[in-house]
This record gives C-alpha cells, sequence and structure tokens, in this order.
C-alpha cells in the first residue's frame, strides 16, 4: 500500500525528529522512517552535551542559535529533556595549552559572540575545585550545559507526533526515486510518495545520499562512555580535555559521565559497536590524573554508538546537489545533538520557503568533490 | 598468539570443573576463572574439605552435594591452573580466526587482561527472579542464597517459609530438616495445570536417570510430611507482609484465603540460565518457550554462535548438575578437537560415555519443566510489584512507558533505568521482557533482552586506569 504525505524524513534521531516536529508546524504533512526505534543510535546514546564551547567557526551561528531554542525546550517539545545549565570548560594543562585557548577566544570574539570566556587558574579552580593542581587556566561557556539525550530524543518524536507526524519504526527505506516532481520511496513496509525528502540518515545518511547519486566520504565512527555508581556531588560544570580526549560531567543523580573521543569499533552493516576496553584504560588514566577524587569511584557500565563523521568534522546541511526536493543533514561528527533544534527549523525553512537565513555553504554536499577537484587541478 | 591459553574456563561449578579437568588431563593449558574462594559452584559450594571440618553439615546436605567432592579432588588432582575469587567482567570475542579472545578479570582490586583460543562459558544458573509483593523486604530470600548461608556459613534458619516450586525448594527442605531445624510451612504453587501437562513426559521421565531423580523427590516430600512440615498445596497470591522487614505471609491455597507468621521466607520458582557473560560476548541466544527462558544456543559440542566461545551446563538450557559435568567434559573433547589434540573421531570416543550420561540425566527435564513451569504472576506481576529493585521501577511502569511507544527491554532502559543499577539487569531483565511482551501483545522472543554493557561487574576508575595492556 502506498502512503502519501508533502515530507517524508529518512532517520529517527534527533535532527529527523525535530526537523519533522518544525516542518510538521509549518503545516506540511509528514512521514517519518526510521529503520530500528526511535533514537536508537548516536541520538540517544551520547554524552548529552549541549555545547557551543570549541565549535567550529562554520558551526558557531548556528550551535548560538540552537542554544536560545535550548533555553525554550519545553515550549518546543513539552519536556524539560533534562535540559541543566551548567557550564562548560575546556581544561588546559599546560601553558602551551592555555595559548591555544586564548587564541580561540580572541577569535571567537572577532567574530561577534561572547559565550566563551578565558578564565586564569584561580577561577578555574573556583569553579572546578576538584581538578588536579597542576592546571593552568581555561575556556569557560558559563551558559552552556547538558542533558538526557534519549529522553530528548524521545521527547521531540512524541511532539513529532502530537504535531500530527506519522512516524513509522523498524520500518526501512530501500529505494528513492523522483518521478514528475514527485518522490517514490520504497520501504520495508510499502511505498511512499512525497514531494520532499530529507535525508536525517545519522551515519547512514551517506547511504541515502549515495542512492541520490551523490556520495560522501563518511566515516562511521564509535564513540564510547562510561558511567560510574553515584558519587557525592563534586564537579558542577562540563569539563573538557584540551591536550587529551575528555568529557567528563556529574548528573543530576550523582554518577559520573566519561567520555570525549576515544571511539571503540563500529559494525555499520549490523547496525552494532563494540567498546574497546584499551583505549577506555587510556580514558580512566585521564579521568585518574585530572580527578584523584575519581581513583574509587565504580565503572559499572561502559557503552559506544554509532556515530559517523567528515573528513572536516561538520555536518553536511543543505540541498541535494542532484536531485530537487531534496534535503541532507547529517554527518554531525560526534557534536550534533545540541544542533538538533536549530537543525530543524533550518530544514523546516529549506522546505517552506525553499531556502534559509542561515549560512550555509560551509555545510553544502559538494564540498568533498570540489576539495577533490581542486586538488587535482593543482597538479 | 604466543602467551595464549588454549582455553579460559569460566566458572567453577560442575561443568568447568570437569571440562577443566580433562583438558589438563591432556595437557592443554588452560585455567579455569571462578569467582567463590574455592572451587564447586553454587551446587558444591564449600564442599572441599567439608567432610574433615563439618562432617555433619555435610552427611545433612546429602549424596548429591558428596558427590562434588569428587569431582573437586579429581580437578585438583590433575593440576589445572585455577584462579579462584576471580571476576571477569569483560570478553572480547577474537575479530579474526588467527586471532585470540580477551578475558579481562579483577582479583583483589586489581585487573589483568588473559588471552584465550578458547573461551568455556560455564557460568550456570541463576534463580528465576520471583516478584512477588514484598519480595524486596528484608526477611525475603531466595532458596539458593538460603543455601549459601547453609552451606559456606553453616547457618541454619529456624522457623522458615519456603514458598514457590521446583527441586531446590524441596531439597532445601529436606536439607534444613536434616540439620533439625523446624520449617514453619511449605507453600507449593504447583497449578493441577502443571502436573496435568508433566503427566504426558511421565513415561519418557522413567527413562535414564529420570527413574532416580523421581524417587528421591518422592522421598524427600515424604521425609517432609513424616516431619510434620505444613505442605499447603495450590498456593497463589503470595503476598509478603510487613513495613520495615517481612512480619507475615499472606496467600490463597486451593482459593481459600489464608496467612501465616513469618520473618523469613525463602522463595523459588526454578532456574534460569545466566545469560550475561553470553550476551555481552553477542553468541545467539534463542527463547525456550517449555522452560520459559532465554538460552544461548549451542550445537551438542557446546559451539556457541561466536567461534572458539563454547558453553557448558545450564547457560545453554537447565539441565541439572548431573547433565552440566557430562556437557564440561563434552565441550572440552570439542575443544580438543579444535586444538588438533583430537580429530573428529578422537573425540567422538573421547565424549562418547558423556553424551550418553548426558541423555540419561535430561531424560526428566520434559517432565520438570512442566511440572513446575513458572505461574504467570510471577512472570509478570501485578503493576504494583517492583521488578527493578536497584532502580525502584514497577510493574505499571514498564506497561506505562509500552502505551508511550518503547518496543523493548532497551528502550525501558533508557525510559526508566530500569537495568541500570548494580545488578545490572540480572534481577529485572527476564520480567521487563515478560512484561512488554505481554503488553505489546508478542512473544518474549520478539521484543528480546537487555544489550548487557560491560563491565559485567563494576571495577574502579583507578583499577582500569592501573591496568597494563601494552604486553597482552
Amino acid at each position: 500500500m502506498t502512503l502519501t504525505a508533502d515530507v517524508l524524513v529518512v532517520g529517527g534521531g534527533i535532527q529527523g525528529c525535530s526537523a519533522a516536529l518544525q516542518i510538521a508546524q509549518r503545516g506540511f504533512s509528514v512521514i517519518l522512517l526510521e529503520k530500528n526505534g526511535v533514537g536508537r543510535h548516536a541520538s540517544g546514546v551520547n554524552a548529552g552535551g549541549v555545547r557551543r564551547l570549541l565549535r567550529d567557526p562554520a558551526e558557531i551561528p548556528l550551535s548560538v542559535a540552537s542554544m536560545e531554542m535550548w533555553l525554550r525546550i519545553e515550549d518546543l517539545v513539552g519536556a524539560d529533556c533534562g535540559f541543566k545549565v551548567s557550564g562548560q570548560v575546556a581544561v588546559a594543562e599546560t601553558e602551551a595549552e592555555f595559548a591555544t585557548l586564548r587564541a580561540r577566544a580572541e577569535m571567537v570574539a572577532s567574530l561577534g559572540y561572547a559565550h566563551e570566556e578565558l578564565i586564569g587558574r584561580d577561577e578555574l579552580y573556583r569553579v572546578v575545585p576538584a581538578l588536579a593542581p597542576h592546571c593552568v587556566g581555561g575556556l569557560i561557556a558559563r551558559g552552556d550545559g547538558f542533558a538526557s539525550p534519549y529522553h530528548t530524543t524521545m521527547a521531540f518524536g512524541a511532539a513529532a507526533r502530537r504535531a500530527g507526524v506519522r512516524v513509522f519504526e523498524e520500518v526501512r527505506a530501500t529505494g528513492f526515486a523522483r518521478r514528475a516532481g514527485v518522490w517514490h520511496v520504497d520501504s520495508s513496509a510499502g511505498k511512499v510518495e512525497a514531494k520532499f525528502l530529507v535525508n536525517t540518515g545519522g551515519a547512514w545518511g551517506a547511504t541515502v545520499a549515495a542512492m541520490l547519486g551523490e556520495p560522501v566520504p563518511l566515516e562511521a565512527i564509535a564513540p564510547m562512555m562510561m558511567v560510574t555508581a553515584p558519587v557525592p556531588p563534586f564537579v558542577e560544570p562540563v569539563v573538557i580535555g584540551v591536550g587529551r580526549k575528555l568529557s567528563f560531567k556529574q548528573a543530576p543523580n550523582g554518577s559520573v559521565l566519561i567520555g570525549g573521543g576515544h571511539r571503540g569499533v563500529p559494525d555499520l552493516a549490523g547496525e552494532t559497536s563494540s567498546v574497546d576496553f584499551r583505549k577506555l584504560v587510556i580514558s580512566a588514566q585521564t579521568v585518574a590524573t585530572l580527578f584523584p577524587v575519581m581513583r574509587d569511584a565504580q565503572i559499572v557500565r561502559t557503552w559506544s554508538g554509532i556515530e559517523s563523521r567528515m573528513p572536516d568534522d561538520i555536518p553536511v546541511l543543505g540541498p541535494s546537489s542532484t536531485e530537487e526536493g531534496a534535503f541532507h543533514a547529517f554527518g554531525f561528527s560526534a557534536h550534533g545533538f545540541q544542533m538538533g533544534p536549530v537543525t530543524g527549523a533550518i530544514l523546516a525553512e529549506l522546505v517552506a520557503d525553499g531556502g534559509s537565513n542561515f549560512p550555509l555553504a560551509p555545510f553544502r554536499i559538494t564540498r568533498f568533490r570540489e576539495n577533490a577537484s581542486v586538488a587535482a587541478s593543482g597538479q | 598468539m604466543t602467551g595464549a591459553y588454549d582455553a579460559v574456563v569460566i566458572g567453577a561449578g560442575p561443568a568447568g570443573l570437569a571440562a577443566a579437568t580433562l583438558l589438563a588431563e591432556r595437557q592443554a593449558r588452560v585455567v579455569l576463572v571462578d569467582e567463590q574462594p574455592a572451587p564447586g559452584g553454587q551446587i558444591y559450594r564449600a564442599v572441599e574439605g567439608m567432610t574433615a571440618r563439618q562432617p555433619e553439615l555435610f552427611e545433612a546436605l546429602g549424596p548429591d552435594y558428596a558427590h562434588g567432592d569428587e569431582l573437586v579432588t579429581l580437578f585438583r588432582t590433575f593440576g589445572a591452573e585455577y584462579r579462584s575469587q576471580s571476576t571477569v567482567w569483560q570478553i572480547s570475542p577474537a575479530d579474526g580466526s588467527d586471532a585470540a579472545h580477551e578475558v579481562w578479570l579483577s582479583r583483589g582490586g586489581r585487573s589483568e587482561l588473559l588471552q584465550a583460543r578458547n573461551v568455556v562459558v560455564a557460568t550456570g544458573a541463576m534463580e528465576r527472579p520471583v516478584p512477588v509483593p514484598g519480595w524486596t523486604l528484608p526477611g525475603a530470600m531466595t532458596a539458593g542464597a538460603v543455601q549459601v548461608m547453609l552451606k559456606s556459613a553453616g547457618v541454619v534458619p529456624e522457623g522458615m517459609v519456603l514458598a514457590g516450586s521446583g527441586p531446590l525448594l524441596y531439597l532445601l527442605a529436606g536439607q534444613c530438616l536434616a540439620l533439625g531445624a523446624r520449617i514453619t510451612a511449605v507453600l507449593d504453587t504447583t497449578a493441577r495445570a502443571n502436573e496435568q501437562a508433566a503427566l504426558r513426559h511421565l513415561p519418557a521421565a522413567l527413562r535414564g536417570a529420570g527413574f532416580g531423580y523421581l524417587v528421591k523427590g518422592l522421598a524427600l516430600k515424604l521425609r517432609l510430611r513424616r516431619a510434620g512440615v505444613p505442605i499447603f498445596r495450590r498456593v497463589t497470591d503470595i503476598a509478603l507482609q510487613g513495613t520495615s522487614e517481612v512480619t507475615d505471609i499472606s496467600f490463597r491455597s486451593r482459593g481459600r484465603p489464608m496467612w501465616l507468621s513469618a520473618d523469613l521466607v525463602a522463595l523459588h520458582e526454578g532456574v534460569i540460565p545466566a545469560q550475561q557473560i553470553t550476551r555481552s560476548i553477542g553468541c545467539v541466544h534463542d527463547w525456550d518457550a517449555v522452560q520459559h527462558c532465554f538460552r544461548a544456543c549451542t550445537d551438542a559440542w557446546g559451539n556457541s554462535s561466536v567461534d572458539g566461545v563454547l558453553v557448558a551446563g545450564d547457560g545453554a538450557g537447565i539441565g541439572g548438575a548431573r547433565a552440566a559435568e557430562h556437557a564440561g567434559r563434552i565441550a572440552a573433547a570439542e575443544v580438543l578437537r579444535r586444538l588438533g589434540v583430537a580429530d573428529a573421531a578422537g573425540r567422538d570416543a573421547l565424549a562418547a560415555a558423556d553424551l550418553r550420561g548426558r541423555a540419561a540425566h535430561l531424560a526428566i527435564r520434559p517432565f520438570l519443566d512442566r511440572l513446575y513451569a513458572p505461574p504467570a504472576a510471577i512472570l509478570r506481576p501485578a503493576d504494583a510489584v517492583m521488578v527493578c529493585r536497584c532502580e525502584e521501577v514497577t510493574a505499571g511502569a514498564i506497561r506505562g512507558v509500552v502505551q508511550q511507544g518503547c518496543l523493548g527491554p532497551n528502550q525501558a532502559k533508557s525510559f526508566l533505568r530500569a537495568g541500570m543499577g548494580p545488578c545490572q539487569g540480572r534481577m529485572c531483565g527476564p520480567v521487563v521482557s515478560e512484561l512488554i511482551a505481554e503488553a505489546r501483545g508478542v512473544g518474549v522472543e520478539e521484543v528480546g533482552y537487555y544489550r548487557i554493557r560491560p563491565p559485567l561487574k563494576p571495577i574502579t576508575v583507578g583499577e582500569l586506569a592501573a591496568l597494563d595492556v601494552s604486553g597482552a
């Protein structure tokens, strides 16, 4: 049986649910297909950081706008999503790292943004008293924070449903063809016809893009997390490493979430991933060094999730270069969670208005081919 | 793979002891890893040296328990490497045919990494959770936990109520009687329908070792009657009462409401395979509709779906201690074939007696499995009953999230934190899967089970940080 809608969204992570919601709010009928369950992969199992700090300059305008939406998240999705403004702070362990942070702060200020603030040693230890004593300073975004990733993604999914989006889980899109201005999409449950196609496939986004004739060099990665049993409160902001891979925060229930970049082993075809304990040993060493108080904390669980990474670590976001009426938003490179609200707004603009007020040029899907041809012509 | 063991055997119960013994006898490089301070597993816990140490207790625990002494003696004779008090907290399966499996374990706050060409998982069974109202109160125990006190500390509970069904419940009652303890009552939850379903399998149960099991079971029940222990039959609606601890137990017997005063209640509704390790490795599991549990899929030799990972004993389906012992030797014979020590014919010859022995001990299972099939009220408890004890999630909360679109146990975990506490879902996993299946109107096999996240048991940040992985 064929279902029809104005817009078909493929992928039920936070980007897809946010897009479906905000497109539906513009008065379009929307179908969302999710091959597993809403929030099953990166959107549901990430560290939950709601961070503007240390973003790629191209992402800053979007991230700043997204933060405005986070502050009103309950108005958008009808749930608080566990969002807390705790601050996020990058910690310099050496003078060289501190110099990097100073240069960064100056660059951000020169762009006209004020959310990143360089702090010296005294202020760093006032903000994070439990840090080991060797640190020299930091860069803080006091308005950043964290949220509960699974609850957030589910809240976006539920809000989309309430806005009239038909959400089909465990249904896989398998083929795309555009005829006479209409997308004909095959799925494991039947055919869908829609005027617009939105690809929010996450780690599988490149698979969809390739089916539209525009392959991109996406790398599947499996960021890892560890969580400890609850310990007495000792750290308020999210702490990020500069010279080492670390993201560290204490949840409201006292458990400590440790992530930050060490990667496990993704299995894109099997749609699963596994942790690599050799690398988690390094994570544990980092934590034990920076937070001696954590040595006796019990690690109760570790996990990894499948995420996508683009070569330049920023997403593909914007219209298809090969097909009319198709838009992409994937490849968020392990920092897309905070961008969920604004991504949905941008995709709604693209669908409804045919363009966006945000500077999307850096995220165009053709950029990898251009670089390849530039490199080739440079010979 | 230099430095790798030919086999790491996990669990020193009957299957693990038998497997390690045969492998050591054939000069394989084998290490037996176990959490307990002494070999024997749950069934033969503390058996080594008990004849000298506590002869009366040894006598009271009976001849089946005494068999464990022979098994442990044989294990010691062949001198397999043995690491007691060692907790396996992660197994990373080999990612190529030439690579080794990695077994991460902790002992006394220090972790180390072993490499193994084969892993024999012999972690056996765990008691099926019995979520009745009040099961989280102090004074409510499992029959198995009472047996642990009995075997390892020689503590004999006075005035206990035993409630549920299954061989272990009656065995425990018999052992307590033999030690002179008073038993307040046995509440038998076996339904009439179970007896009718089991009857059809009685002829098969008389074959092999089955007849012996039946005689033992009847003798136990007779002994309880002779001792004047009140036995209530057709028991339903068990609820443990009390505010800070159990003070009373209420129930219906043949539909009639009754209660008893009790401060210690041993609950038991049979045992199910311990899935934590095999799930975390990624072995395929089957739903066993008769035994009403998930179990690791294996072939006749114990090979799981993961190459080089074998499952021996109750982890691959409940068969009891003697069947597990045979399965341990069968798996060891297969490991010897995998190592090239034996060819297929050699393996077959080596395992022939054990294959026959296992079949003989399994003959009674179809009868027992139906007779002691767990009651629906235990599998899918009422809304008010606590299901996840660690995170305090009720059955009603689980049913509620299904209405919100939760499809399976892993989503329930994300919604409610069910299964995320210190027991890591061991206690609530089976119940949560059942509840979701019921609420969705599908089979348990369709909703599946928790993904098991390592570490299997908690380790400290400091212990992980101190782990030397450079040489491994």
